[in-house]
């Protein structure tokens, strides 16, 4: 059940680099024509669990305080429903914004940031193997990825209800290997300078 | 009516009940479903935060699939992440004009290319533009008279693109629900998020909206879904989030498309009931009252 031949899963840049100025000037051309209206923040579903509020977040990208915006968990609990994105007066895909900033901050050299990020890179293992992402193996490697003991079982019960109602499936379904070698190739594509 | 169906990986594990309820009540309807041989993943929610490239690669094989196996025909997706993941391929090679080369250099390794050429529509706007409410009021056997219905939206299907409803008011699914013969609970969290992913990342924060959702459902008989993230996290955290919430009643949650068989005449083993994770014991009651009285 072991994963290890593949590599790893951070199409960026090496682990431990730093965050990709590049990068970061990309997430900054995003919302270089924010008028902090706070639009964003207003809209947000899960505002109330960040640390910056959005609006703020997008200021202080714009002042280049990247090291305080990759401490925050502000980005990390973007859930991608777009509202932001929506009903920004200025148009910015603020959405997406926050996706590549979850990208750098996986590729940079915070441990934690890299924890954070674990789930979206042991998905994105199961679907290379499996061609069809294979919930039951994904939660699996996934708390076995993230090693904390306590964690299984916060979704034990939920696991339980599954298995009771027959969704819970062990092993690949039809398309196991179909989507190494796109994958292989977009590696190849993203690794280019 | 016939169009080429990506179930998504979803409804071949966790959401088996949305899979088989869709197809059997889009038979009733007369809709013709064309699955695209070899379809693989489109990515979910969590292949923007990995790979730029790949976000738009992997919708990309499907499409190209499509294209090669049911040309002409327009791509049916019952699922708000899928649908948003495909459909977005197509909007931003329009934005951005090196997208399109990037993406057939990458599935050229297959031998594919995409050209853009299929539509993709989610099952809602299928189910209220192309069938629309008047036909599915004609396949009705068995109204849900009685039965009151909190329609929910979620996010992906109505944002960042809204082709077919209003992203900020949803109502796409009131006539289709009225057509059944139920009634439509007036509220204003069907396009509120439901957390997501965060519910595996973050969930303390998604069960605060789990809460508020089921608090404001309060007086329905079910929620109904149209994408299998939002029925898992709000039938299946239904329990944790109201102990989060401090308030609110359990209440029963289904797929549209489940809502729609069961009006059909299809049995509660057809659209797969006993799979749901929320169905409470007061709507089985009334469901089996609308089965008698047509009985």
């Amino acid at each position: 059940m072991k994963n290890a031949t593949l590599p790893p899963l951070t199409f960026l840049r090496e682990p431990g680099a730093a965050p990709d100025p590049a990068g970061l000037a990309e997430v900054q051309d995003i919302v270089r024509a924010c008028m902090q209206c706070g639009t964003c923040t207003a809209s947000c579903p899960n505002a109330h669990a960040m640390d910056l509020t959005p609006r703020r977040m997008w200021r202080m990208l714009l002042f280049g305080l990247f090291e305080e915006v990759f401490q925050s968990r502000t980005f990390w609990l973007c859930s991608a429903c777009y509202t932001c994105t929506l009903r920004c007066p200025r148009g910015l895909p603020l959405t997406a914004a926050m996706a590549a900033l979850k990208r750098l901050a996986a590729a940079g050299d915070d441990a934690a940031n890299r924890k954070k990020a674990l789930f979206y890179q042991e998905f994105m293992r199961n679907v290379e193997k499996n061609g069809r992402v294979q919930e039951t193996g994904l939660m699996f490697h996934y708390f076995l990825a993230m090693r904390d003991p306590l964690l299984p079982l916060e979704y034990t019960p939920l696991g339980l209800k599954l298995l009771r109602k027959g969704k819970l499936h062990f092993g690949g379904g039809g398309q196991r290997g179909a989507l190494a070698p796109l994958f292989g190739k977009v590696r190849e594509m993203e690794a280019r300078p | 009516m016939k169009y080429a169906y990506y179930p998504g990986c979803s409804l071949e594990t966790s959401a088996m009940e949305y899979d088989v309820s869709c197809r059997r009540s889009l038979e009733r309807l007369g809709a013709e479903l064309a699955d695209i041989p070899g379809w693989t993943c489109c990515g979910a929610s969590a292949v923007e935060p990995v790979s730029r490239l790949l976000t738009f690669a992997l919708p990309a094989r499907n499409l190209a699939l499509a294209e090669r196996e049911t040309a002409g025909l327009d791509l049916l997706v019952p699922c708000s992440a899928c649908y948003l993941n495909h459909l977005r391929v197509g909007r931003e090679c329009a934005a951005d004009r090196a997208l399109p080369g990037r993406i057939n250099e990458a599935l050229s390794v297959e031998g594919l290319h995409y050209a853009g050429k299929t539509r993709v529509r989610h099952l809602l706007d299928v189910l209220s533009a192309d069938v629309g409410a008047e036909a599915v009021a004609a396949a009705v056997r068995r109204p849900l008279e009685g039965l009151t219905v909190a329609p929910y939206y979620g996010c992906q299907a109505l944002r960042p693109y809204p082709l077919f409803d209003d992203p900020e008011h949803p109502r796409s699914m009131t006539p289709l629900i009225e057509a059944l013969g139920a009634t439509v609970l007036p509220w204003d969290l069907g396009g509120h998020c439901c957390g997501a992913s965060l519910m595996a990342t973050k969930k303390e924060a998604a069960l605060v909206s789990v809460a508020a959702i089921l608090a404001g459902a309060e007086g329905a008989d079910a929620i109904v879904t149209v994408c299998p993230m939002c029925q898992m996290n709000l039938e299946a955290y239904q329990r944790e989030a109201l102990k989060a919430g401090g308030h609110g009643n359990p209440v029963s949650v289904l797929y549209l498309t489940q809502l729609l068989g069961l009006a059909f005449g299809l049995s509660e083993e057809s659209v797969l009931l006993h799979k749901n994770l929320a169905v409470t014991g007061a709507l089985t009651d009334k469901l089996r009252a609308c089965a008698a009285a047509e009985a």
